[in-house]
């Protein structure tokens, strides 16, 4: 990390004089609260970014100023409204003298959850954020990773270096699919995006293992405002493992992620998320708000993106992750578990628009809705007037545990092209008593009934994870559910 | 020692219907009872209440299963006692396979009997062979629980989960409905297979058909919620021959005489 | 783009002069609601595209000019078009450009009284007084309140308990070239005591190529265990615009019969609001939109189950041809402790045009868990392998089109069970079909 001179030496070379006159305490861990052009450069010269980036930075900023009375309202999903000036943008990494040193320290609770999950050790302590040195394993794990994707050209390395390592890449392709005004959560990430992932495979190149934000050796808080870029050139192939099962605290409440792909001819992007942000306690205090803007474009003839997740956490999910299919023979995919329980609310679905000829998009989604939560699955599948043969199947099915919460569907089906076939079908309905009762009558108890019900149910979702993903998100959901049934 | 299973003076309704009235059977461990009657008679009404379905309410009566109270336990609890039901419509459960069904059923029924889980590859050992006996293919164990099966092949999974399951008492609701002749004999010859010294086997049919492959040591006949006859399996061919009515008749007379 | 257009600053000044000329406004309960209903829509006007519920449907149209109540237009008869129904096999009420017309009807049986609006403001006000609501939740239907505020006619049913009606109500709106571009605010009033059954075909036709403006509101009342089959054709001058709003307040074990064909108007706009307030209803709303040349129909429905135990099912079909649009937005809301419901709902579009497109957003909002909801979507064009099927047994393609097309579209006619009824609007769908495959048109 920087020394305090250095660092507001730099500031000031960048950005001439502060506004708000705490260029004493750049060495601050924190930028002070709120939110103005001067945190927007604070951030941007803690990370050393070139000025184009400062740029495109201060550009969002601008337009998320003008949009502030815009915050979207229209999705099915009440909170208290967020004051963005009470809240922290910039947090640097903890140094390791602050860590935890074993997992002795780690509250108990969260260890048994661990357990549940059946994370193996070594994650546990990477989860619990135990001091990199006394994870020693880690570091050769991660370097062994580095070599391998090094021999074959693919980058996958955090935003933060990718800005000063692969500039004209980074600066080709950010902001290309999400554009920085594109929608108010969008525009607010542009301005004080903090890290994410930047990955590029190129051409005709077969990424030879599940890229995981676990191998991101990143000691830096990078949750709150994350921003990821993948590319995938002609020909070529990645698999990208976004989050995980345990449960994520955060002391920043608000989360505003993107997520770009970007898929040439003959490319395929495989995303997969499994989300579990703290959802709150059990009177909806305190969780994750979690606002994300994930799109795919579909560039290429015959290119394919697929987006996977599974999302049990955060007190409100506003998520919909999307796919272009501009070139001709692209595939969209969209796999979808979505649970919530207790207060939680979950506004999320996928876009899938239609542009060029013989298109294909499939949309899976699975609710389940307990305790007194509200979940909704909300889809827009568009066939533009040249989308010729495009082909679309969407099936969202929910599932009521209870009679206290509610499951909505709000799909949006437009087409304008006569040669393309549209279905979509949507059904609601709580287990069958007729199903309780054949597992009951085969000897199994309720709870166990109703977990084996609800993972078949969720199956058609589960099976597109990688396999470690899968198996860890069929573990999830019986966590999750654990006391949701009544 | 007590009989495996004694049903006393059984009432039951359903929907506020009172269906069963006052049913008595009494079965023995070894032994095959067939129990046919016409449609509304109450057969489907016995099985689920046997195996306590909710939905199904028990006004007066008693069943003991190997002398303990069966009605007071819960549906799984029976399970767990030894009871099977075999459905006339079995239902699918999507997304789940009949290996992960099975072998969670059958450590649930273990873990109750003091009996060590099994793992997945000490069951599939035991399934692969019950399946070899049933002459079924493998393959079934991995497609999810009846979906998109037969009529037929729903049948031969229902007998494949008795043969896994080792019950004491099979209730088997209307096994031949729905079957030809080929399906017919292939389920018949599960069932022959699995009958033992130690099991009562309650066939629940409507029609004498399936009695030729099955031969059955007792035949009841139900009618209006009550056995109003009991024989041997000549008694089968007497209602094939005679129909339902002639005991319908019967029973009315009977019933306005003791009236 | 605002949420909505304020009423022009001409309705505004023109208003309490039409005021003068409404019916009923000697009732002082009537000129309040009036009142307040027409400062409410001027306060809030037409919405616009960023209205949820009028996403797809445009109405510029109808603020680029004035439309004012056609005060002079004659109601004189003259000769009915060819395809009114026989007025000795139904009972009709007629309205010519939006008047009343004298007219023969059949005897009505007892118990049941049908009459223009302006009548029954005059004859049996106290029965109208609970109706004519100026809001009709749970959501805004149509332009319900400029209609509150500047009613002027309509059709009237009021059926005692128990009265069986055998013979279909006509409701014969009837347009002529006289009707120009003048608004028609109509407001049909269906109340239908405990037991009571009857058949009620609301039927609008134009006979000139007017660009009028209908504004028609009909709010429906179905005591408990009634029965009502409601038909509705709307077949105006195709340069019209149709705004139309159906409001079915069900009771207890009553079954509300809904099918509506829509064929004529350059826009366009069905909303029907069904609250079941009651439980072992049995609602089913059902239609057909025939679109082509540049015709917009937007159908837009809301299901209200508020009480166990309901059934509702919802078939929406549409074929448009040429540069045509149609919208279907159908809500299904299953409120809290509403259990045991059933309510299933299709929509289905045939595309027969390049140009042709069409919207569904059939939308699930339940609270309650021992349900069965599901809905359903397809848009696509003629199946290609049916095509090929009838070509290779020697069928002409543009044969194979119709008959396809009719295919399509019987099962949703079959439905209707008033013979009467049914006749008419079979010969509706045969002409459409006929006009869109005349002998030798393209394949």
């Amino acid at each position: 990390m920087a020394t305090n001179t250095e660092t507001a030496e730099t500031i000031r070379s960048l950005t001439g004089e502060y506004k708000y006159g705490f260029v004493t305490d750049i060495a601050a861990e924190q930028a002070p609260r709120g939110l103005n052009e001067d945190i927007v450069r604070f951030i941007s010269a803690k990370k050393s970014e070139p000025a184009w980036l400062l740029e495109w930075r201060l550009k969002a900023f601008r337009a998320w100023r003008a949009m502030e009375a815009e915050e979207p309202t229209w999705a099915n999903l009440r909170y208290p409204a967020i004051d963005y000036q009470n809240a922290y943008y910039y947090s640097a990494p903890k140094s390791d003298a602050d860590r935890p040193k074993s997992l002795d320290e780690i509250d108990p609770e969260l260890l048994a959850t661990y357990e549940k999950l059946g994370i193996p050790l070594r994650e546990q302590e990477a989860l619990a954020g135990i001091a990199v040195d006394a994870v020693f394993d880690s570091i050769s794990v991660a370097t062994t990773y580095k070599e391998k994707l090094a021999e074959v050209g693919v980058i996958f390395c955090p935003m933060s270096e990718a800005v000063t390592k692969y500039p004209e890449l980074v600066r080709k392709y950010l902001g290309s699919v999400v554009p920085y005004s594109d929608n108010f959560f969008a525009t607010l990430n542009s301005a004080v995006f903090s890290d994410g992932s930047f990955v590029y495979i190129p051409e005709g190149v077969r990424c030879p293992m599940e890229l995981s934000t676990y191998f991101r050796i990143n000691a830096a808080q990078t949750g709150q405002f994350e921003r990821t870029l993948i590319v995938a050139e002609k020909g070529s192939y990645v698999s990208y493992l976004e989050g995980c099962t345990a449960p994520m605290r955060d002391e920043n409440q608000l989360h505003a992620a993107v997520v770009e792909l970007v898929a040439m001819d003959d490319a395929e992007i495989k995303y997969s998320t499994v989300q579990n942000w703290y959802p709150g306690d059990e009177n909806g205090k305190g969780g994750i708000f979690n606002f994300v803007t994930k799109r795919g474009a579909c560039r290429g003839r015959n290119s394919k993106i697929s987006w996977t997740q599974v999302e049990t956490g955060s007190a409100i999910t506003w998520k919909y992750p999307s796919c272009i299919l501009q070139g001709d023979n692209s595939v969209g995919e969209f796999y979808s578990v979505a649970t919530t329980t207790n207060l939680q609310q979950a506004d999320t679905g996928t876009k899938m628009i239609h542009i060029g000829k013989n298109t294909r998009s499939t949309i899976i989604s699975k609710g389940i809705s307990a305790g007194r939560s509200q979940g909704t699955y909300r889809g827009l599948v568009k066939v533009l007037g040249g989308a010729e043969n495009a082909r679309n199947y969407t099936q969202c099915d929910s599932l009521l545990l209870g009679d206290k919460c509610g499951a909505h569907t709000i799909p949006y089906i437009e087409s304008r092209n006569r040669t393309a076939r549209v279905e979509h079908e949507a059904t609601t309905s709580k287990i069958s008593e007729d199903q309780l009762f054949y597992c009951s009558q085969r000897g199994l108890s309720q709870e166990d009934a109703i977990s084996l019900i609800v993972n078949g149910f969720c199956k058609e979702v589960f099976k597109e994870l990688p396999m470690e993903f899968a198996v860890e998100a069929t573990k999830l959901m019986n966590v999750t559910l654990e006391g949701a049934v009544g | 020692m007590p009989s495996l299973l004694e049903i006393k003076d059984l009432h039951a309704t359903v929907g506020g219907q009172e269906i069963l009235r006052g049913l008595t059977l009494t079965v023995e461990a070894g032994e095959v009872h067939a129990v046919m009657g016409p449609n509304g008679s109450g057969k489907s009404t016995l099985a689920h209440v046997l195996a306590g379905r909710p939905g199904y309410a028990v006004t007066k009566g008693e069943v003991r299963l190997q002398g303990k109270d069966l009605l007071e336990m819960s549906t799984e609890a029976r399970a767990c006692e030894g009871v099977f039901l075999g459905l006339q419509y079995p239902v699918e459960i999507p997304g789940v396979s009949n290996m992960y069904f099975l072998k969670a059923a059958l450590n649930a029924i273990r873990s109750h009997r003091g009996e060590t889980e099994l793992d997945a590859i000490e069951f599939l050992k035991i399934a692969r062979e019950k399946a070899k006996l049933l002459e079924m293919n493998e393959n079934l164990l991995q497609r999810a629980v009846n979906v998109g099966f037969s009529g037929g092949e729903k049948k031969r999974n229902e007998i494949f989960q008795m043969a896994l399951l080792n019950p004491t008492l099979a209730v088997l609701d209307e096994t031949d409905s729905g079957l030809d002749i080929d399906a017919l004999r292939i389920v018949s010859d599960g069932i022959n297979a699995l009958r033992s010294e130690t099991r009562a086997i309650l066939l629940i049919t409507h029609y004498q058909r399936l009695l030729e492959y099955i031969v059955p040591d007792r035949v009841h006949v139900l009618s209006e919620g009550r056995i109003v006859k009991t024989g041997g399996k000549e008694l089968a061919l007497e209602l094939e021959k005679s129909g339902y009515a002639d005991f319908e008749k019967k029973d009315a007379a009977a019933m306005t005489a003791s009236a | 783009m605002n949420e909505t257009m304020p009423l022009g600053r001409e309705y505004m000044e023109r208003y309490p002069e039409w005021r003068e000329a409404l019916p009923g406004n000697e009732l002082p309960w009537l000129a309040e609601r009036r009142a307040d209903a027409f400062r409410r829509f001027a306060e809030r006007g037409f919405p616009t595209r960023k209205v949820e519920a009028w996403k797809y449907t445009n109405l510029n149209p109808l603020t680029k000019k004035l439309f004012a109540p056609g005060a002079a237009l004659a109601a004189t008869p003259g000769a009915l078009p060819a395809d009114a129904l026989d007025e000795k096999s139904v009972h009709r009420l007629l309205f010519i450009n939006g008047r009343a017309a004298p007219g023969a009807t059949l005897a009505l049986p007892d118990g049941v009284r049908l009459m223009p609006l302006s009548e029954a403001l005059e004859t049996v006000p106290d029965l109208l007084a609970p109706l004519l609501a100026a809001d009709a939740g749970p959501e805004e239907a149509g332009l319900l309140e400029m209609n509150t505020a500047l009613m002027t006619e309509g059709a009237v049913l009021l059926l005692e308990p128990g009265v069986q009606l055998e013979k279909p109500v006509h409701f014969f709106f009837l347009t002529t070239e006289d009707a120009g571009e003048a608004a028609m605010h109509l407001r049909n009033l269906l109340v239908a005591g405990k037991g009571s059954e009857a058949t009620v075909f609301e039927h609008y036709l134009g006979t000139g190529q007017t660009g009028h403006w209908t504004n028609v509101v009909t709010e429906i009342v179905l005591a408990d265990d009634a029965h009502l089959h409601h038909y509705k054709l709307q077949n105006e001058s195709k340069a019209a615009y149709h705004i139309a709003a159906t409001t079915a307040k069900i009771g207890e074990r009553a079954v509300y019969d809904n099918f509506a064909m829509s064929l004529g108007a350059a826009l366009a706009r069905n909303d029907i609001q069904a609250r079941l307030d009651g439980r072992g209803i049995d609602c089913r709303l059902n239609g057909l939109h025939l679109a082509r040349g540049h015709q917009h129909m937007d159908t837009t429905t809301v299901l209200d189950h508020q009480k166990p135990e309901c059934r509702s099912s919802e078939t929406y079909k549409s074929v448009v041809d040429d540069q045509a649009e149609t919208v279907f937005q159908g809500k299904v809301l299953v409120r809290p402790d509403s259990q045991k419901t059933s309510a299933h709902q299709l929509n289905r579009s045939l595309l027969l045009s390049d140009e042709a497109s069409a919207n569904a957003k059939p939308e699930l909002r339940i609270y309650a868990d021992d349900v069965q909801c599901s809905h359903g979507a397809t848009i696509s064009e003629l199946d290609e392998q049916a095509l090929f099927y009838f070509r290779s047994r020697g069928i002409a393609a543009d044969v194979a089109r119709r008959l396809l097309t009719e295919a399509f579209l019987a099962e949703m006619v079959e439905e209707v069970k008033d013979p009467t009824v049914h006749a008419v609007l079979h010969q509706a769908t045969t002409d459409w079909l006929g006009q869109t495959w005349p002998k030798g048109r393209r394949p």
